[in-house]
């Protein structure tokens, strides 16, 4: 290769790298350091604290924790639904499967917010309904839903779940015994790739949480529209800190818990 | 060789349309006898992988068709409870499971106790020589390996018939030769009902009791591979099993009018235009003078057990002659060649 090609490279890299850090690494860490700042306009020479990040727990751990239950409710109910429904619409194809997919891929397409209100239009009668946290979790597996059957579809594509599946039934094994003995073992990762974007999704979902929830159902990111519009901005970046501490673990555990299913069983 | 197992098989009317309106079978009628191995052969489109899966159960034939398994009628009976063993081209093994799993699945499924299982699965690891793999992962079995764990998990719940689609299709050459001989003594040793689906013509010879010739969504010819070989009953079987020249000529007095001379036909052949069918290999070089049927070398090639000449001038086409490996003859040559009238099969005319 060329040192002149070599050099555009590294300086194409170069570019990304910054420009990555510019837009993605530099405001995430200002907002950081100014949820432990005392005075963020006197800036980090004014001290450092935590009182920003206390307040912000004792005013909004509920709307911390109802995100964490509802993105794993949500989780709970994209596997439930998804997982036996991409195969289904896997093994059956033709033109309803077909239909089916587009369907409840449609959400990707439509604003949250759209979606919202026809949820509030359609069952905001049901009050009971309506005031608890259920509504949301109505809302983000409505969401989440394509990218669980899109992730786990895909598997089914590269692995040629079909025959595996006709394999099974040879032997004897009844719908539900492929399924549990052979479809979801070899589509596991599909499934935790889904996994892992249901739960980022839902935990960082704000149109139709917005819309959808009431003061008392609050979730993380409402909370933190909330407290930018009536709090001091140290609180605000507060959160945003809290928000980083709880969901980077949890990415990353989940990252190494995917990567063990890949090396225990790598792709052909 | 064992008593005959599992069950006789019917196939009565079947066709199969499918959802986009292709017709991939006509109404096709077959009998399978207990313990008989049938393989089903012809290129790709003929209808033969759809057959299979109507006797599987994977594909539902069309209306009016039905499928008996002995004497039940098991048209409407899925796969899963028709007890079939089924060797797939692409093995279909369970990337999930170890070999030993993958052959006890099956047994596991019907409830087996562990002991037995693990007793049945060891004497199949043996049957299909795979000793010392039971424990390892699918992705770490080489092709051959894999084609008998997939044949060991088929025959391991005692199926009523095995069921085979390609099983040697994808693995190479020497290696396919090497497995079909394996293939063949195991059919036997287990007497098993058995419909093998291939579009290789060698390995239909090499492992069918009968076969079935199949074209364009129906069956072309049954029968016994020798009765295939020697008495195709259509320009198309005897072209697609071996070589084979067809001739169009016309009788008369009992032999056909080449333009290179006459060639004796076995007695009571009618006179008029008739099509012909005679194999390279029963068709003898000898001298030129005094022979009844004369033409000129166009090419010689030599095979090693024996030559395959290319000969014109005797018949319209040119004729492929297969003569011993000693015998010296080069292109341009005049030779003479003789044919047993018995050797020469007649077939129905008409272009095809």
């Amino acid at each position: 290769m060329s040192p002149m090609r070599d050099r555009l490279i590294f300086i194409a890299q170069l570019a990304f790298t910054l420009l990555v850090a510019a837009f993605l690494i530099v405001p995430a860490a200002l907002s950081i350091t100014a949820g432990v700042t005392v005075n963020y306009f006197r800036g980090v020479q004014s001290g450092l604290t935590l009182e920003w990040v206390v307040q912000v727990w004792e005013l909004y751990a509920d709307t911390i924790l109802r995100s964490f239950a509802i993105a794993l409710s949500t989780l709970g109910a994209t596997l439930a639904l998804g997982v036996p429904g991409a195969y289904s619409l896997y093994v059956r194809g033709g033109r309803l499967a077909r239909t089916i997919e587009e369907i409840i891929t449609l959400p990707l397409a439509i604003p949250g917010l759209a979606i919202a209100l026809a949820l509030l239009l359609a069952y905001g009668g049901f009050s009971d309904f309506r005031r608890s946290w259920l509504f949301i979790l109505a809302g983000h597996v409505i969401f989440t839903l394509p990218f669980m059957v899109r992730s786990v579809i895909a598997v089914f594509a590269a692995i040629d779940v079909k025959t595996l599946d006709e394999g099974a039934a040879s032997l004897g094994a009844s719908p539900w015994r492929r399924f549990r003995d052979v479809i979801v073992p070899n589509a596991r990762p599909g499934i935790l790739a889904g996994s892992l974007m249901v739960v980022t999704l839902s935990l960082g979902e704000f149109n139709v949480t917005w819309m959808l929830s009431t003061p008392l159902t609050k979730t993380l990111p409402v909370g933190l529209a909330d407290s930018y519009a009536s709090m001091r901005l140290e609180v605000a970046s507060a959160y945003t800190l809290v928000f980083f501490v709880m969901i980077i673990p949890l990415l990353v555990a989940m990252q190494v818990f995917a990567g063990w299913g890949a090396t225990a069983r790598p792709a052909r | 060789m064992t008593s005959a197992h599992g069950v006789t098989v019917r196939v009565e009317a079947c066709a199969k349309t499918f959802a986009d309106g292709t017709r991939a079978l006509e109404p096709v009628t077959l009998d399978i006898a207990r313990g008989e191995t049938v393989v089903l052969l012809g290129p790709s489109g003929c209808g033969k992988t759809t057959m299979l899966r109507i006797i599987a159960g994977l594909e539902q034939p069309d209306a009016g068709g039905r499928v008996l398994f002995g004497e039940a009628d098991v048209t409407r009976v899925p796969i899963e409870r028709r007890n079939v063993g089924m060797v797939f081209q692409s093995y279909a093994l369970f990337p999930n499971m170890t070999v030993a799993d993958n052959i006890g699945y099956g047994l596991k499924i019907r409830h087996v106790g562990a002991a037995e299982r693990k007793a049945r699965v060891a004497e199949l690891v043996a049957l299909t020589g795979i000793e010392g793999l039971e424990q390892r992962r699918v992705d770490q079995l080489s092709g051959g390996q894999r084609q008998r764990v997939a044949l060991a998990r088929a025959v391991a719940v005692r199926p009523s018939a095995l069921l085979l689609d390609e099983p040697l299709t994808a693995l190479d050459a020497a290696l396919r030769e090497r497995l079909r001989g394996e293939l063949d003594r195991l059919l036997r040793t287990l007497g098993i009902t058995t419909v093998y689906v291939t579009h290789d013509q060698a390995e239909a010879m090499a492992l069918g009791d009968r076969i079935v010739v199949m074209r364009r969504g129906a069956i072309a010819q049954t029968g016994t591979p020798r009765e295939i070989y020697f008495a195709p009953t259509s320009r198309f079987v005897a072209e697609f099993i071996g070589a084979a020249n067809i001739v169009e000529a016309e009788c008369v007095a009992g032999a056909l009018a080449l333009p290179g001379g006459r060639l004796p036909l076995a007695n009571g052949a009618a006179a008029g235009p008739v099509v012909a069918m005679i194999r390279p290999e029963s068709i003898a070089v000898a001298a030129p003078d005094g022979a009844s049927l004369t033409g000129s070398v166009d090419a010689v090639s030599f095979i090693g057990d024996r030559q395959r000449l290319t000969v014109s001038g005797a018949a319209p086409k040119p004729i492929l002659v297969d003569a011993p490996n000693s015998i010296e003859v080069k292109p341009g040559d005049r030779v003479g060649l003789a044919v047993d009238p018995a050797a020469v099969r007649l077939l129905p005319g008409g272009p095809t």
